[in-house]
């Protein structure tokens, strides 16, 4: 069976025909990968609400989509749809408003927002109620059509279903910080399936919002680095204390390569393996023995039908708090062995932060721009080598290199571990 | 599945509702048309079909692992936990680890006293951002986040069970639940994986789900009426505290095994339509043609209607016209007894069906006597539908495996 259309299980090849991106850095690819390449860094103190007094008050937002009143659902569409339009204009797919395929996406789940409640609350104050019996009330009396279009779990999934004309059920999928991989696994599944010859891929998060912040905060999970926010990040250094909130953005067009090939569109890359496997130790701690991100690294190799020895370069999840980054080393040594020694393994979260659903696509889609560019992004501040974690991490400044395939991993609270390796074309 | 894929049979059920806190009681009371448990009062002007009250220490033997779920994470747990033990997998360590964990899922339970004593602050004053940053702090518990996550729900499966091969959770109301199930159903059929499973849960029994789902005018008020006869009224659908999970698995890993299977799962489907007049009947008609292996005769329709308007009459419209594809539709709406459950509607759907199949049981009408006719037959066939009170719709036929 094994043709040029297919890996060496037989299975049709996944190409990759448009991508594209936003984050705090950038409204495309461009911008993105100059930014990324230079160091720069899209932390800075939130100016979208007051934040004195609580412990963090920075986070890597995008502040250019949206008038930062507006509930985090309507940027999370916002940055979706930009993303989106991109990919599917570089990819030259389909007619305008119907993508001849279907979506997949890795979104936040949907929750009202402190203003929305007020609003409720305002509106039932003549009802004599008090509490969520007047919220309730006010909703039955009132016309709530564009919170409820916005803060339904189907929302951002059916928003974006209608703008691009998507196939099928918008499928809106949380694997906490793994979502955005996960969206791109069952865009790669449904195409070796046979089900579509084109899949829309993408993940988007908006959550700086207090609430979002203040309970990351209780979770001791988030850097107190306020007096520096553009050195707050700091995957991999010893002094790192947590991670940074980001926003963003990255959407995928993934083709069957047969199908990409016969319509004569550009193949960028190719999605060869995807790997998860799920952590039963703890609700925010991996396994001591890191055996479930072991796993979810082995399976996306093994998936990709490549020895380890081939993995060029490693996006990592890199969140910069001491736990994963130390957890992650553990779990690459595992699968990579002696070749880890001489794998640059680089955290896009130095400069961008950590984008939550997003996560998973956004990295994706700048470990496709290492390929295409052969430039290592760095991991920005770097500043005190952790002596547990003997990592070529590209510290501080890019560099050249031949890369052909990238591992890039996402670990999620919750245990939810995912892994992919692209290749070149 | 034909030439091109592999049988997907349901090999583990784990249900809990309003009237039966596992298979056998939900066998028993649908058999003797049991009637429906609803409580007009504690939401008035809305009715929840409440959950009996479960032992959850059953299924979740640690207090550590309890004290950290509320009461949608508890419900979702413990029917998985069922569906495990009826699967013969669970405590199987080595079988454990080689399945799929796929959930539909919303998120957990606000508090809804810290929800109060913010708003009620707010009220008195315009500076909500500072006075929320006073408040949420100190207000605000760690693990309630995490019991709020919607991932959350699996990430307790795979701790207090041990399911760890992978795990994904769908998002999306009704949609969530096609979803889930339409992945495990297509993974296993394609031979990506060998054994799945898939389920969700509602705790109708939340006033910050009950706002959630008002917001678009969605619930029924007033006195309790089976989903058939809510159109009139308005529509609406009545939330029904639920779990349902399935353990699905290929044909020859569940022979290899010796474990017997409830019923086949012959084909899936779903669709998102625009719900213009009439585009919901369409797609599910749509479907209908579509799916493999359509029996001729009679043909047992487990339908998920919500009673939301006018989806539910269109629904009827569809199954009005079953006859002209051969099928002879007996038709039940499972929402009359169980409630709506959202994510969970359509794997509860599913559960039934495997029960129907398995118990060659063919529920008892719930009302409307135009609409559901007496059948005294077995059920050979189910046809499982779920249309979304918002979006989303979908089918799934299941037959002896």
């Amino acid at each position: 069976m094994t043709n040029d259309h297919r890996d060496a299980m037989g299975r049709p090849l996944v190409a990759i025909t448009g991508a594209g991106i936003v984050t705090s850095l950038g409204g495309d690819k461009t911008e993105n990968w100059a930014a990324l390449t230079a160091g720069q860094s899209g932390i800075r103190r939130i100016g979208r609400f007051p934040t004195d007094g609580l412990r963090t008050g920075f986070a890597a937002t995008v502040d250019f989509l949206s008038d930062g009143a507006s509930p985090a659902p309507v940027l999370t569409i916002e940055l979706a749809k930009h993303a989106a339009d991109e990919a599917i204009g570089e990819a030259m797919i389909g007619v305008h408003g119907r993508f001849p395929g279907p979506l997949f996406l890795a979104t936040p789940p949907a929750e009202l927002e402190w203003p929305q409640r007020k609003a409720l609350y305002n509106a039932g104050r003549h009802s004599g109620l008090t509490g969520y019996r007047r919220l309730v009330e006010a909703a039955r009396n009132g016309d709530w059509d564009e919170m409820n279009s916005l803060f339904q779990f189907a929302s951002v999934g059916e928003h974006l279903a209608q703008q691009f004309g998507t196939r099928g059920i918008p499928v809106s999928v949380s694997t906490a910080c793994a979502s955005g991989a996960t969206a791109i696994q069952l865009g790669v599944e449904a195409i070796r399936r046979g089900e579509a010859d084109a899949a829309l891929c993408v993940g988007t998060d908006a959550s700086v919002q207090i609430e979002a912040l203040i309970r990351f905060s209780l979770l001791s999970a988030l850097s107190t680095r306020n007096d520096q926010p553009e050195h707050a990040s700091r995957p991999f250094s010893k002094d790192r204390d947590g991670f940074v909130m980001g926003e963003g953005a990255a959407a995928l067009v993934l083709e069957s390569y047969a199908a990409a090939k016969a319509r004569g569109a550009r193949v960028l890359g190719f999605v060869r393996g995807c790997g998860e496997r799920a952590d039963n130790y703890h609700r925010t701690r991996s396994k001591p023995d890191a055996s479930a991100i072991v796993g979810a690294i082995a399976n996306a190799i093994g998936d990709a039908c490549i020895p380890a020895t081939q993995i060029d370069y490693v996006n990592a999840h890199g969140t910069s708090t001491p736990e994963n980054d130390k957890m992650e080393y553990l779990a690459l040594k595992q699968v990579l062995g002696d070749h880890l020694a001489v794998t640059p393994v680089s955290s896009s979260k130095s400069m961008i932060g950590h984008t939550l659903s997003a996560a998973g696509a956004i990295e994706a889609v700048i470990s496709l721009l290492t390929i295409r560019n052969g430039m290592l992004p760095p991991t920005m501040n770097y500043d005190v080598a952790d002596p547990e974690i003997p990592l070529d991490v590209v510290p501080n400044t890019a560099r050249p290199a031949r890369v052909d395939m990238v591992l890039s991993n996402s670990f999620g609270f919750g245990g939810q571990n995912a892994a992919l390796v692209l290749g070149a074309p | 599945m034909g030439d091109d894929g592999r049988d997907v049979l349901i090999t583990g059920v784990g249900l809990v509702s309003s009237i039966g806190r596992d298979t056998a009681e939900h066998v028993a009371h649908l058999s003797n048309g049991g009637g429906y448990t609803v409580d007009e009062l504690r939401f008035a002007p809305y009715c929840v079909h409440p959950l009996l009250a479960l032992d959850f220490a059953g299924q979740i033997p640690k207090k550590s692992d309890l004290k950290q779920m509320e009461a949608w994470q508890r419900i979702g747990v413990y029917a998985a936990g069922l569906a495990l033990t009826d699967a013969g997998i669970a405590g199987d360590a080595e079988l454990l680890q080689r399945t799929h964990l796929i959930v539909a899922a919303g998120s957990g339970e606000r508090d809804i006293g810290v929800d109060c004593d913010v708003l009620d602050k707010l009220s008195q004053t315009d500076d909500s951002t500072t006075l929320a940053k006073q408040v949420l702090p100190s207000a605000l518990r760690p693990t309630l986040f995490l019991a709020q996550l919607s991932n959350m729900l699996a990430g307790n499966i795979s701790i207090v069970h041990g399911v760890t091969a992978s795990s994904r959770t769908f998002m999306g109301e009704e949609s969530a639940g096609l979803a889930a199930v339409e992945n495990a159903f297509r993974r296993i059929a394609a031979g990506q994986i060998d054994i799945a499973i898939v389920g969700g849960a509602l705790n109708a029994e939340r006033e910050d789900l009950l706002l959630g789902y008002e917001l678009g005018h969605n619930l029924w008020m007033g006195h309790y009426a089976p989903v058939w006869d809510r159109a009139q009224g308005g529509g609406g659908f009545i939330p029904g505290g639920m779990g349902a999970f399935l353990v699905l698995e290929a044909r020859a890993h569940a022979e290899a095994r010796g474990v017997q299977p409830y019923a086949r799962i012959a084909d899936v489907a779903t669709a998102r339509c625009d719900r213009a007049d009439g585009a919901t009947q369409r797609a599910l008609a749509e479907l209908y043609g579509a799916l493999r292996s359509k029996p001729i005769g009679p043909l047992t329709v487990l339908s998920g209607a919500s009673g939301a308007a006018p989806v539910t009459d269109e629904e009827i419209a569809f199954i009005d016209s079953l006859p002209s594809q051969g099928a002879e539709p007996i038709v039940r709406a499972f929402g009359s007894t169980l409630g709506h459950g959202v994510e969970a509607q359509f794997p509860t759907g599913l559960a039934l069906a495997a029960l129907a199949c398995r118990h060659s049981l063919t529920p008892k009408e719930t009302g409307n006597a135009e609409i559901e006719r007496p059948f005294s037959g077995s059920t050979a066939h189910a046809l499982v539908t779920c249309v979304g009170h918002w979006r989303g719709e979908g089918l799934a036929l299941v037959g002896a495996a």
